[in-house]
Parts: C-alpha cells; sequence; structure tokens
C-alpha cells in the first residue's frame, strides 16, 4: 500500500462517516418535523415535539455543509458531477431546506392558528422532501448515472429529472423516509412525556417495520441490478485522471463485494439487528436512550450497505462505464487529503465535545407545561 | 441568454442576497458579546433585556443567513461543475474547514443563546455568545481565503495529469495577503452594518419617545463601536487597494478609470465619465498624487493604464495559446518531449490560453484578430468598477462623520437634543447595506473576466447543462427569496414596533419565581 492509496481509503471512509453523521444527527430533526402533524393532536403538543430538535437542529444542519465542503474539497470531480447532474433534485432539496430555519424560527412568532398551519406543512416539507431526495440520489449512485468526460476533463450529464426518479431510486427514497422517521420517534420518544411519548413509540415501530421491509425489498432489488467491474486501472496511487481505465457492466456486480470479502455481510447485518432491536425495544420505557442508539446504528448500516456494495467505485456511469469515479482517481492530490486530515482529525473532536455539552445542558424531557411556561424563548 | 450569463446571474443574485444577512450577523454578533458583558460585569437588568432585544433580531437575520449560505456552497457545484473540479483541490479545503472549524461553532451555540437563558450561568450564557461571535468571524475569515485566492491565487500549480489546481504550499493559500486585506475589511463592514442598525432603530424609539432607556445605551455602544469600524474600514480598505494594485493591476486601472500609465506619482480622478467604447474616461476631476500614494504608498512607483495592461496580456494570450496547444498533445501523448518542452516554457500563462479558448475554439490556428480580441476581454466593466468604487468610499466618509458625531453627542448626553439628527440617523438605515454590496461588485465584478484571476476565465468555469435548467432554478430562488424577504421584513418591524417592551413584560413574570429584576424604566 503506498501513502495515496492509504489516504484515499481514509477519505472514502470519512466521507461515510459525514453521510452518517448527517442521516444521524440531522435525520432525527428531519424525521421529528415530519412526525410533528402526526404525534402532536394540538398546538402545544406540536410544539412539544419542535422543541426536542428546536435548540439543536441548527447545529445539525452543519453535517449537510461539511459534507459539501468536505466532498468539494477531497472529492472535487464526485462533487462537481454529482451536483451539477442532479440539478433539480439538488434545486428541490435547496428549496426545501430554506423552509426548515424559518420554519422553526417564525412559526412561535406569531399565535394565530393559520400562520401555524402553514409553518406546520412548511417543516413537513422541509422534512420529508430532503430525506427523500437523500434516498434517490443513493439510488442513482447505485444504477450509476448518464455521464462523460471530455478531453479537458468537462463533464456532459445526458439525465433527466424524471430519470432520477425511477422505481429502484424512489424505493430508496422510501427506505431513507422510513429510517428517518423511525429515528426521528426515537428521538422524540427519548425527549417527551407521557401521551406524546406514546404515539411517537407507535409512529416508530410502525416506520421500522416498514423500514425493514423495503430495506430488504431494495437488497434483493439490487441483486438482479446491472453493476460494474473496473478491469484495468492506472493504479491505487496514481494521479486523478478518470478515463484513464477500462470499466464494464455486470449483471448483479453489486453482490460482487459480498463474495470476496464475505466479512462486510456484517454492515447490513447490523442495520437489520438494529432496527429489529428498535421496534423491540420502543416500548421498553425505562431506556429511552437505547433505543435512540440502535435506531442510528440501523440509519448507518443501511448507508453503510450502499457504501461498501459499491466499493471501489463512488459514482458509476451508465453512459459510458470507464467513466466510473473510483476511490482511486476521483481524489484530490494528496497534500490536501493531509491537510484535510490535519484539519477534521482537530476539530472533529472538538465538535463532538461542545455537541455533547450542549445535548447534556438540555438533558430532561421537553413537556407541554415547560413549554407554555417559556412561551417567548421557545419555539 | 447563454448558460454562462444565466449562472453568472444566479450567482450574483444569490451572493448579494445572502450579503444582505450575514454583515448583519457579523456585527450584531460582537455587539451582543459587548452588551452581554457589560451585563455580566455591572449586574443591571437592562443590559440583559438589550441583550435579549437586539438577540431577537440578531436571530430573524441569522436564520436568513444561514438558509441562503447552503445555497451558496452547493451552487459551486450545480453549477460551475468545471470550476469544482478544477480547483477544488485549493478551494474546497477553506470551505470544508470553514464548515468544521467556525459554522459548527455558530450553528451548535446559537441554539444555546436562545434557549439557554434560564439553564446557563451568567458566564455560561456570555461565553455562548462570544462562540457564536467567534464562529460568525471565523467563518468570515475562511470564506474570504477562499475568495482572496480566486483574487490571487498562490500556494497553487496546474497539474496536467489531473487537469486541475494543485496545492503546492497551504501555508501561502492561508497567508494570502488578499485574504488578510478582506478579511479585516470586509469584517469592519459588517461591524459598521450592525451599528448603524442599532443606532437607527434606537434613534427611531428616540423620535417616538419609547424605550429611552435601552436606546440611549444601544446608541452608545453603537455609537462608539460604530466609529471605530469606520475608522478601521477605509484604513484597511486602503491596505487593500495596495494589494490589489500589486497583484491585480488591471482591476485598479478600471477602478480608476485611468486608460494609459501615468508619470509618477499618478492622480486620483474624483470624478469622471470612463468611456470603455472610446479609452477615456471624460470630464475629470483629479486630486495631484493621491493614487499614486494609495495605491503605491510611494512617490515614484507608477501605476500602470489599461491600454499598457492589455498589450502585455495580448503577448500573454500569444504566450497562453502554445500552452494551450501543448497541453492538448500532451493529453494524448504525454511522452511528446517538444510539446513537453513548450508546455513548461509557456504553463505560466495556461490561462490566457484558456481565455482564447472562450474566443475560438481553434486555439492553435487563433487569428492575431482573435488574440486582440481574448487580450481586450481582460479588461473589466470599467464604468461599473469606477462609480461602485467611489460611491463605497464616500459612503465610508458618511459613516465616520456620522458615527463621529454620535460618539460625540454619546459621550456629552446629549443625543436626544437634535432631532433632526436622530432623523438622518433613522433614515441612514439601508447606507451601510448599499455600502457592502458595492464594495462585493467592486471586487467580484473587477475580477471579470476570471473566476481565478489569470488561471480559468469565468466563461469555461459553468457546467455542462442546458441553460434552460438555470434559467428555471433562478425563477425558483427569486419567487423564494422573495417570499421570505416579505415574511422576513414583516417580522423585523413587528419585532421592534412590539420593542424590548415585550422583553421586560416576560421577565417581569419570572420575579415570581425568585429572578431579582429591577424595573428598567
Amino acid at each position: 500500500m503506498n501513502e495515496y492509496e492509504i489516504f484515499r481509503v481514509i477519505w472514502w471512509a470519512l466521507l461515510g462517516v459525514l453521510l452518517i453523521g448527517l442521516a444521524v444527527m440531522d435525520g432525527f430533526d428531519l424525521g421529528a418535523a415530519m412526525l410533528a402533524p402526526v404525534i402532536g393532536k394540538t398546538d402545544s403538543e406540536r410544539r412539544v415535539v419542535l422543541n426536542t430538535v428546536g435548540p439543536v437542529w441548527e447545529g445539525n444542519q452543519v453535517w449537510l455543509i461539511v459534507g459539501g465542503g468536505v466532498m468539494f474539497a477531497a472529492w472535487p470531480m464526485l462533487y462537481a458531477v454529482a451536483f451539477s447532474g442532479f440539478y433539480f433534485a439538488i434545486l428541490l432539496l435547496l428549496l426545501a431546506l430554506i423552509l426548515r430555519p424559518v420554519g422553526f424560527k417564525y412559526r412561535s412568532k406569531i399565535s394565530d392558528p393559520v400562520w401555524r398551519h402553514f409553518w406546520d406543512g412548511a417543516l413537513f416539507v422541509g422534512g420529508l422532501v430532503p430525506a427523500l431526495v437523500y434516498g434517490v440520489a443513493f439510488g442513482n449512485v447505485l444504477q450509476g448515472v448518464p455521464f462523460t468526460f471530455d478531453e479537458l476533463l468537462r463533464m456532459t450529464y445526458t439525465g433527466t429529472l424524471w430519470g432520477l426518479f425511477n422505481p429502484f431510486a424512489l424505493l430508496c427514497g422510501l427506505v431513507s423516509v422510513a429510517m428517518l422517521l423511525m429515528h426521528g420517534a426515537a428521538y422524540v420518544a427519548c425527549k417527551t412525556e407521557g401521551v406524546i411519548r406514546a404515539r411517537a413509540q407507535t409512529a416508530g415501530f410502525w416506520s421500522g417495520v416498514v423500514t425493514i421491509m423495503l430495506f430488504a425489498l431494495g437488497g434483493v432489488w439490487a441483486s438482479h441490478l446491472d453493476g460494474y467491474v473496473v478491469q484495468n486501472f492506472a493504479g491505487t496511487g496514481a494521479p486523478s485522471d478518470m478515463m484513464a481505465k477500462l470499466v464494464t457492466r455486470v449483471p448483479g456486480a453489486l453482490m460482487a463485494n459480498y463474495a470476496t470479502a464475505p466479512w462486510i455481510a456484517v454492515v447490513p447485518a447490523v442495520a437489520f439487528l438494529d432496527a429489529v432491536a428498535t421496534i423491540l425495544l420502543l416500548r421498553d420505557t425505562k431506556r429511552p436512550g437505547v433505543t435512540f442508539i440502535t435506531s442510528g446504528l440501523t440509519v448507518a448500516g443501511i448507508i453503510g450497505t450502499a457504501g461498501v456494495s459499491l466499493f471501489p467505485f463512488l459514482l458509476p456511469s451508465s453512459l459510458n462505464p470507464s467513466a466510473s469515479l473510483l476511490v482511486w482517481d476521483s481524489s484530490s492530490g494528496l497534500l490536501t487529503l493531509q491537510i484535510m486530515l490535519v484539519a477534521t482529525v482537530i476539530f472533529l473532536p472538538i465538535i463532538i465535545a461542545y455537541t455533547s455539552w450542549v445535548y447534556w445542558v438540555l438533558r430532561g424531557p421537553v413537556t407541554v407545561a415547560g413549554i407554555e411556561r417559556d412561551n417567548h424563548t421557545a419555539y | 441568454m447563454d448558460i454562462v450569463s444565466l449562472s453568472r446571474l444566479q450567482f450574483g443574485l444569490t451572493a448579494m442576497y445572502h450579503f444582505l444577512f450575514i454583515p448583519l450577523t457579523l456585527g450584531l454578533a460582537v455587539l451582543l458579546v459587548i452588551m452581554e458583558v457589560v451585563y455580566v460585569t455591572t449586574n443591571r437588568p437592562i443590559w440583559k433585556d438589550m441583550v435579549k432585544f437586539w438577540g431577537l433580531l440578531f436571530g430573524i437575520n441569522f436564520v436568513m443567513g444561514v438558509a441562503t449560505g447552503i445555497t451558496m456552497e452547493f451552487q459551486f457545484g450545480t453549477n460551475w461543475a468545471y470550476y469544482s473540479h478544477f480547483v477544488g483541490d485549493v478551494f474546497g479545503a477553506p470551505l470544508a474547514i470553514e464548515g468544521l472549524m467556525a459554522f459548527f461553532l455558530e450553528a451548535t451555540f446559537v441554539g444555546m443563546f436562545f434557549f439557554g437563558w434560564e439553564r446557563l450561568s451568567k458566564v455560561q450564557h456570555l461565553t455562548v455568545t462570544v462562540m457564536v461571535a467567534l464562529g460568525t468571524n471565523l467563518s468570515a475569515l475562511w470564506i474570504l481565503i477562499a475568495n482572496g485566492w480566486m483574487q490571487h491565487p498562490v500556494g497553487a500549480h496546474f497539474d496536467l495529469a489531473t487537469m486541475s489546481m494543485q496545492v503546492s504550499d497551504f501555508s501561502a493559500v492561508l497567508m494570502n495577503p488578499n485574504a488578510q486585506d478582506k478579511f479585516v475589511h470586509t469584517v469592519a463592514a459588517g461591524y459598521c452594518v450592525g451599528s448603524m442598525f442599532m443606532l437607527s432603530i434606537s434613534a427611531i424609539f428616540l423620535l417616538q419617545g419609547k424605550h429611552r432607556a435601552i436606546a440611549l445605551r444601544s446608541m452608545t455602544v453603537a455609537a462608539s463601536f460604530g466609529l471605530a469600524s469606520s475608522l478601521a474600514v477605509v484604513t484597511l480598505g486602503d491596505a487593500s487597494g495596495v494589494t490589489v494594485a500589486q497583484n491585480q493591476p488591471m482591476k485598479m486601472a478600471a477602478i480608476e478609470g485611468m486608460w494609459s500609465t501615468e508619470p509618477a506619482p499618478a492622480a486620483f480622478t474624483i470624478i469622471g465619465f470612463p468611456d470603455q467604447t472610446h479609452f477615456i474616461t471624460r470630464h475629470v476631476l483629479q486630486f495631484p498624487w493621491a493614487l499614486g500614494l494609495i495605491a503605491t504608498h510611494s512617490v515614484d512607483q507608477p501605476v500602470p493604464g489599461i491600454l499598457p495592461l492589455v498589450e502585455q496580456n495580448e503577448q500573454r494570450v500569444k504566450s497562453g495559446a502554445q500552452a494551450y496547444t501543448a497541453m492538448e498533445i500532451l493529453r494524448s501523448h504525454p511522452r511528446d518531449a517538444p510539446a513537453l518542452a513548450t508546455f513548461t516554457a509557456h504553463e505560466d500563462d495556461l490561462g490566457y490560453g484558456f481565455l482564447l479558448k472562450t474566443v475560438t475554439p481553434d486555439v492553435a490556428h487563433a487569428t492575431p484578430a482573435q488574440i486582440s480580441q481574448a487580450a481586450w476581454a481582460t479588461v473589466p466593466p470599467v464604468a461599473t468598477l469606477f462609480w461602485s468604487f467611489r460611491f463605497m468610499v464616500a459612503l465610508g466618509i458618511y459613516f465616520i462623520a456620522l458615527f463621529g458625531a454620535l460618539f460625540y453627542l454619546a459621550c456629552t448626553r446629549r443625543l436626544e437634543r437634535y432631532r433632526w439628527l436622530l432623523w438622518v440617523t433613522a433614515f441612514s438605515l439601508p447606507l451601510p447595506w448599499i455600502a457592502a454590496e458595492l464594495g462585493w461588485t467592486v471586487a467580484e465584478v473587477g475580477r471579470q473576466p476570471w473566476t481565478v484571476n489569470g488561471i480559468l476565465p469565468t466563461a469555461l468555469s459553468v457546467s455542462s447543462i442546458p441553460a434552460v435548467n438555470v434559467a428555471i432554478s433562478i425563477a425558483g430562488f427569486v419567487l423564494a427569496y422573495s417570499a421570505l424577504f416579505v415574511v422576513e421584513m414583516y417580522l423585523m418591524v413587528r419585532t421592534i414596533r412590539q420593542g424590548p417592551g415585550g422583553v421586560y413584560a416576560g421577565d417581569r413574570a419570572k420575579t415570581s419565581r425568585g429572578t431579582v429584576l429591577q424595573p428598567a424604566e
């Protein structure tokens, strides 16, 4: 193994860590925003649900911004192809995300029911659309996306918006929505009491069941899809030139990694086992924190499954398989990867430390009585 | 419109919109720290009420900055895909570090600022406010390091194998003089915006005879902070002028509407009418020596004019064409020795070869007319820069005068004596935003025709997507942003109308549960 190869693998893993960080941390507030109209029957109850995530969702969303920034710095070609290729999906995501800060912040400012119902709807859309788009994006990455490069490595993309929302991608979108509903419900159950917690547990149970079924269906379907196989390439430590290799389409190749390295089956197994644990434990009111951990592990397992199934591919090309983006040919230069690793090693623990402090300060359940007492500070 | 104009339009619109909220966030965050320090050290509850009241307005503004900021980061990938690939190694790193070091900090602690009053001790809450202010300022630092690199690309080289810019010296990227000057200038401009915001709203309160105690204290804080910031913004802007003159002489010449090189020390044109078709600036009113002093901080160094710079650039386009042609050969035959020799000799001008590519598809056989066209394309829109710069500077001087007058009156406790000055202060509210947007225009329009100065032309930086995609996304953003603007202004005005009184009411209710509180007015 040469140094460049090691750094590329580290950054492949860190990309996964950031995507999982986004799904686990921002995922529960997307889920909570979707669940608020279901779990909260009255305005005060909805405010309880929104206030479980109110003080923290803004920090959580930074995982998306950091994920985007890290992809830009460590995998510039992936960033360029994915963002310009998924153009309208990204536009949809951005417009939905814009609803969130204003929804959380502005909803509570005026008590008129019409105003509040409007922002309830906006927050629901702001939770649902990103959850769906993230899943749809993964569904397209697994199948390959139609793009290629010219001699200056300028990308052309021939796909359409409707092509993005194909049946398999939609299934992945639904997996994403179901798992984030489950995860959001687990979080709300931790942070509330009484009837709101009971409703969150019910919602979490059913979305957990749906997650397991859809994820299993997705696995069966994926094993019948065309996958991609690298026939030859310039080497794991060669400069990042995406056009210097030969890749072919092979039916069922998405399962090939499980044949060569059977131990990676532990990743989907973690997803299944933790999803089962989540729906079983949701009823146990003594240790609500454990459910949040198992649902988080489910989320990590599902995203990790996509990652290990694709490796070494980051983004296969269905138009010209040899233009696919590999871990070995679409990273930044070694120096950039090294600098970025130093920055991450320094700042990630600091981020985890102060984020933990914030959650510790905010410990304890959010209650209707508490919300009504803090009428002018709470959302 | 073509894809390049549409992409530029979208970036310009979303960036200028984003930059309505960012300077206020920068300024108010620091002002909140100042007020809360006074609260913690003096223990007077009125200062807590001030932090809470201005904090409410800060919060309404902050969410708009966040909502529009995500659009900015993703836009590089959606609309500027070739740029993203070409410079991601260098440009992506500061953006990623901004997220890790700064944005996580401000976004995590901003929730605690609003939700932490009951749960944190005074000193802990002050620490939270300090972290928010630190995060916003560090965020500006990393964004301007990234932008500074686009203006003056140091510490990186072009790599043939990957067809992209690679980092060769990251400390040079960090210590880029252009980035350092831009950072202090921009942050100080943000402080001016925050100060004017507090001053204008407080002036309205005084004119209405409401919330006198809070308005007077807010004006005193904001006038002193504003005076220091406006002095800083002008002197640091001057430092920025020297850096621009050294690293972007064409931008400097365009700002001055100066077509030919004048004998040192050059005169500063106060007013004139640049005519880009006849290469002349008409009806000039000049101040002798001033430009030479401003741009070079000397009396003997000349400041080059536009026409001689175009002549120089014509040579660079010719040289760049050779580099570009050699690069095309090397892409298919990496071991071609003569091509490699040519490429190495002309590598520094490769960007000008790319610029020629935007004029003609066949760079190797470009005609003299096409080469000249590419050289002339290096001149940014002169009149836009000339006027934006002058209005910005005039506003900067006005801010010093206004903040200085208010500071003097605050020190001598006569703020309420001159009602006309309170009216002037109230109506000056939009001016620092105008100055900030003009500054952005000077910096970014002045960078044209490049996204990365001398390295990558704007016209080549876009994504290869249908222009209609960009048109649709512009329509989407204009609709969403306009709707949000209406909601935001409505809530701002409503919160200001309710005034700090609303906060008092809440605090009085708390006295029953044991919080010590004196009536503030």
